[in-house]
């Protein structure tokens, strides 16, 4: 489903360079749930922002479903998250001013549908995370837990094949954050592919296979 | 999708109130102004009373004459005769008014002296002109057969003279020491349309009025209507012949006249004609383009800034957008159309606004009996220009947004 080739990513600065990534080898098929650990600053975030396609890597080769996208203009790489990747984030990323409904709905508005056909899909998904009843709530009116559930719903309302989670459980604490691995259990089971990149050794044990970064390179 | 966007551009709005009374003052001034200016343009070039028809006349306001080596040259109204011989048998003209220019005369109330703008005009005058008569009625030909001594004046006149607001019809006024039997009252025309202000209209046959110099140098001019907007075009065509036709060298008010030029334009392009000689009507239009550009430059400039200081705050929108498949391109687009709703909310107070300040201009006098209105081109003119703020504001910042990197957003969020 992913697929990673000798990818290599370096942040320049007029004064130093930094090596991100180096020579990352990885694949991933479909329907595996993959988690991927490290210290800080390792490049796992920047390893799962090349697997989403939002940066490019500097050298080597990304496939997403079989498509090499290094050629892919804004508007085809856009098109391609759309349809594909679901991203959940540390700090959830909810815009504050719409409520849980429109939120959970944007990855649909980027996407021929009908508004009645983008309500009931974000409601389906809602409901799917047990946030049913929260849907004309605002953000700023959840708890923790409740908008990483907001931020999972709109992950999946498109039903992308591919879920990406960047430390999705690291702003909550251990009962809410176990809640939110099981939904992700669960959505493994109904076939999502997923990275999720984690601190917790204990979570990353309950997924298929456990990723090691040190310093930008792939250890285990 | 644009839901989304104005529901996204009035939270924005709502959230911080400091921000948005800056943008709205910026945007609200700048467009009342804008207005103001178009209702002051319109007010000078539309169809207002009594030239309501001016979108279907032509004006023939000057002839041109020039002697051989066109280094001599005169521009003047035209003579009467002339008018009345050739432009009011033009046949592709519906009506046509025949009336002098600017005449003054002197009337006495009370030891008072009243100086007087006056006009002497044919009697079709009235009906390419719709005057509001506030009593009595128009001359005809019955009085330009009997050279009648009648007078239509304007309520202001009436006001000063006969004192009061009791009626005039019927008194007898007095102008340059001849005696008038007023007929008829008519509502003041404001000044800034010259062919038909005035404080007392005669028929052309009184003394004063000069109609039977022969010629060509006279002092009027002619307003023509056509049954249709389209129907000008014949006109125009019709009196150029004429005009064409006349044998040159002519010998006319002393002088041998060897190219002579006279025309009849619609009204903006023959009031243009007395300032630029040639293509006035785009150059008028480039020109108040260009003020209305240099007017909005100002509060867009502050604008652009004011929205690129927020684009950390919504950077982690813009990231998420982009996450979830919005191109650039859609983001960019969302921007613009936030910001032209901003300016659209700017620009229904702006409307408020200037309809309070065309009241005060109106009530204060500045132009006497000049009314200045929003009306549907006005209108129009006012909605472009608030989307044309909104998207000359919100291109520059949107483009910035749309273009800023996704991963290092979300990574700071």
């Amino acid at each position: 489903m992913i697929k990673l080739t000798a990818i290599e990513k370096v942040y320049r600065t007029s004064t130093i360079e930094t090596l991100a990534l180096d020579n990352i080898n990885l694949e991933i098929p479909k329907g595996e749930f993959v988690s991927i650990m490290g210290p800080s600053g390792c490049g796992k975030s920047t390893l799962l922002n090349v697997m989403g396609l939002l940066d490019n890597p500097s050298k080597g080769a990304v496939e997403i479903d079989g498509m090499e996208i290094s050629r892919y203009s804004d508007k085809k790489l856009a098109r391609l998250r759309n349809q594909k990747i679901g991203f959940i984030f540390q700090s959830f990323h909810l815009i504050n001013d719409l409520s849980v409904l429109d939120n959970v709905e944007i990855p649909l508005l980027y996407r021929t549908s009908t508004g009645r056909s983008r309500r009931e899909l974000a409601k389906e998904a809602l409901e799917k995370v047990g946030l049913s009843n929260r849907m004309k709530h605002f953000p700023s009116q959840l708890s923790g837990g409740q908008k990483q559930r907001v931020a999972i719903a709109r992950a999946i309302v498109g039903k992308p094949e591919i879920i990406l989670a960047d430390e999705p459980t690291g702003n909550l604490d251990s009962v809410m954050g176990a809640e939110i691995l099981n939904i992700l259990l669960q959505l493994n089971q109904e076939g999502a592919t997923i990275a999720m990149v984690t601190h917790d050794e204990q979570m990353a044990r309950k997924t298929n296979r456990l990723i090691r970064l040190f310093d930008g390179r792939q250890v285990s | 999708m644009l839901k989304n966007y104005i529901k996204i551009a009035w939270k924005v709005l709502l959230r911080r109130p400091f921000y948005t009374f800056i943008t709205l003052f910026g945007i609200t001034f700048t467009l009342t102004i804008l207005m103001v200016i178009a209702s002051f343009v319109d007010h000078l070039i539309g169809n207002h009373y009594p030239e309501v028809y001016r979108d279907r006349s032509v004006y023939i306001s000057r002839v041109k004459q020039q002697d051989s080596l066109r280094q001599s040259t005169r521009i003047s109204p035209l003579t009467f005769q002339f008018l009345n011989q050739y432009a009011a048998s033009l046949k592709s003209a519906d009506k046509v008014g025949i009336v002098n220019m600017f005449n003054q005369a002197n009337a006495y109330s009370n030891g008072q002296r009243i100086k007087l703008g006056v006009k002497y005009a044919n009697p079709e005058f009235w009906e390419v002109a719709r005057f509001d008569f506030l009593e009595g009625k128009p001359f005809n030909e019955a009085h330009i057969r009997n050279r009648d001594n009648v007078v239509v004046i304007s309520d202001k006149l009436r006001g000063q003279y006969f004192g009061g607001n009791g009626p005039a019809t019927g008194k007898t006024i007095e102008i340059d020491n001849e005696r008038f039997r007023v007929i008829g009252v008519v509502k003041g025309v404001p000044s800034t349309r010259p062919m038909t202000s005035g404080d007392a209209y005669f028929p052309y046959t009184v003394s004063k009025s000069n109609y039977e110099k022969q010629g060509y140098i006279g002092s009027f001019v002619v307003l023509a209507t056509a049954k249709t907007r389209a129907g000008r075009k014949a006109i125009e065509e019709e009196y150029a012949e004429i005009i064409r036709r006349i044998p040159k060298p002519l010998e006319d008010d002393g002088m041998r006249v060897y190219h002579m030029e006279s025309e009849a334009l619609p009204y903006l392009e023959s009031w243009l004609s007395n300032f630029v000689e040639e293509d006035g009507v785009p150059k008028f239009y480039s020109a108040l383009f260009l003020l209305a550009l240099v007017i909005l430059l100002l509060p867009t400039i502050n604008l652009v800034n004011l929205n690129i200081s927020r684009i950390v705050e919504r950077s982690s929108e813009i990231s998420i957008r982009k996450a979830f498949g919005a191109p650039s391109s859609t983001i960019l687009w969302q921007f613009v159309v936030e910001n032209m709703f901003i300016a659209l909310v700017g620009g229904v107070i702006a409307l408020a606004f200037t309809l309070v300040v065309l009241t005060m201009i109106n009530q204060s006098g500045w132009i006497p009996n000049a009314v200045l209105v929003i009306n549907f081109p006005v209108f129009l003119v006012s909605i472009l220009l608030c989307l044309l703020f909104g998207f000359i504001s919100g291109v520059y910042p949107a483009w910035r947004m749309s273009r800023m990197p996704v991963a290092d957003a979300l990574r700071a969020g």
